[in-house]
């Protein structure tokens, strides 16, 4: 990057808001520690990948950024994780409002057996107590904003199962937006999908952007490089790096993060 | 290039490329070589035969920007290898460039000598400012294969060394143009032939500045030489 660049990018960094901010994070899968005093941040309304080998500890981290890992006993997280300035790890929270405003969708897509229609409804109802009409608003809205709606609209009524698998994971990415989060965990969402529907994600995670701040975790590195704004290189349950992801991409400042990025690694 | 990649086809395509770049270096140096042969020797043949290689030059940097393209096409590099990929398709254009400039040099040697009065001139002295320049150009390519920063800091501070050559030279044309205007017709060749010498130079500097970049990932083109030598410091 030139001088220029720089500044841009330092004068940008200074005036974006963090949604989330991770402070000395350990994670322990009974005595494995899976997390190991993680500190970064994820700025509003940008794109944020997290990039390293399997086992490295990035799923763990983001399914720490909703609590997803209180479903299971023996999980356990320590230190901070500030959601606009509130500790979430704080055992008074509430997870179900929690992963209401942050959503998450998985690496397969999971659509619920239902109609496509219920499956946006269903959500919604747990949160909200909509009419018809403003339900049927509701569920074309989620189905446009995750690009779905023009090729669903006729067929709101089958079964969700019987959309193709880039139809289903958008099915599922338009489930988690219908509850108006205000962060979307993406884990994987393309590694089950055909590249033209990986690159349909994609255009959606670039067009949800403005209205949601996104973390998404890829195998897939150019992925990382084509869609996010800031990307994090973990390894062995540790943060290597973290920053723009022009800059990790064209000049990172750790070796391990060029040797992964450039397939010098392992 | 470091640590290996996972995939030794990647090495291999990126050896590959190197090798050529320095293949085609070397041509570039050679027929600079047989440039300045020519004018101290005064000798046509050298002259024609440099003429007739700069083809050679032209297809050498069309294949490797093929290979350049087929690489980022298959492998997607980023990083050091994609530092790396911009920086030799940079360099062969320059490489390109200055057998160009080698070749406008041997044009004129073929022009002075029709002029029929090149003893009277001083051409000779030229030479100390072409193997100032064929040194530079060696030590560019040296410090390519090494990506030796070190060495392309030296590169470019020395580039000054050989401005200054051509300006003295320049002077002394002018002195001998004032003393008999017969001489003005070959002089003004042998001006452009300085001039190509110095251009040799700028292009061994530019790929100096390439090296920089893959090793260091700061360009370094159009800075002052404080900064320059702070980035590789």
């Amino acid at each position: 990057m030139n001088e220029t660049a720089v500044a841009l990018a330092a004068a940008e960094a200074a005036n974006t808001r963090n949604a989330l901010e991770v402070r000395n994070l350990n994670f322990f899968y009974g005595k494995f520690q899976g997390l190991k005093n993680v500190s970064m941040d994820v700025a509003e309304h940008k794109v944020t990948a997290f990039i390293g080998p399997s086992g490295c500890g990035k799923s763990t981290l983001l399914r720490t950024l909703n609590r997803m890992y209180s479903l299971y006993p023996g999980q356990r997280a320590e230190g901070e994780i500030l959601f606009y300035g509130q500790n979430i790890l704080d055992l008074k929270q509430d997870l179900n409002l929690l992963r209401a405003r942050i959503g998450m969708v998985f690496q397969k897509p999971t659509p619920f057996p239902m109609t496509i229609y219920d499956n946006i409804a269903f959500g919604v109802k747990l949160y909200e107590n909509l009419n018809k009409s403003d339900m049927d608003d509701r569920v074309e809205w989620a189905l446009s904003k995750a690009a779905l709606w023009n090729e669903v609209k006729d067929k709101l009524g089958q079964n969700g199962m019987s959309l193709s698998g880039g139809q289903q994971q958008r099915l599922c990415i338009a489930r988690s937006v219908a509850v108006k989060p205000s962060v979307l965990l993406l884990d994987e969402p393309t590694s089950a999908l055909d590249p033209i529907s990986t690159g349909k994600v994609e255009e959606l995670v670039h067009e949800l952007k403005k209205d949601y701040t996104i973390a998404i975790v890829t195998h897939n590195m150019q992925q990382a490089a084509r869609c996010s704004d800031y990307t994090a290189y973990m390894y062995l349950g540790e943060l290597v790096e973290f920053g723009q992801t022009q800059q990790i991409f064209f000049k990172p400042q750790r070796t391990e993060t060029e040797d992964y990025i450039t397939g010098r690694f392992g | 290039m470091g640590d290996k990649h996972i995939s030794s086809q990647f090495d291999a395509e990126l050896n590959s490329i190197s090798t050529h770049v320095l293949e085609m270096g070397g041509l570039v140096e050679s027929q600079l070589h047989q440039a300045v042969y020519a004018l101290i020797h005064l000798s046509p043949e050298s002259a024609r035969q440099v003429i007739d290689n700069e083809a050679r030059l032209n297809r050498m940097e069309v294949d490797i920007d093929h290979e350049i393209i087929t690489t980022i096409g298959r492998r997607q590099p980023t990083a050091r290898d994609l530092r790396f990929l911009m920086a030799i398709s940079s360099t062969t254009r320059d490489l390109e460039r200055a057998g160009d400039e080698v070749a406008k040099m041997a044009r004129m040697v073929l022009s002075i000598i029709e002029s029929g009065s090149p003893r009277s001139l001083p051409s000779y002295e030229l030479r100390v400012a072409s193997e100032l320049a064929a040194a530079q150009l060696r030590k560019s390519l040296d410090a390519f294969a090494r990506l030796d920063t070190a060495v392309a800091l030296d590169i470019m501070k020395e580039d000054n060394a050989l401005d200054d050559e051509y300006n003295g030279f320049l002077r002394k044309l002018i002195t001998y143009m004032m003393g008999d205007p017969r001489t003005i017709s070959p002089s003004l060749d042998l001006l452009f032939l300085a001039k190509a010498v110095e251009r040799v130079g700028d292009h061994a500097k530019n790929i100096a500045e390439q090296i920089i970049f893959i090793v260091k990932g700061e360009d370094v083109r159009h800075r002052s030489m404080d900064k320059v030598e702070s980035v590789v410091r």
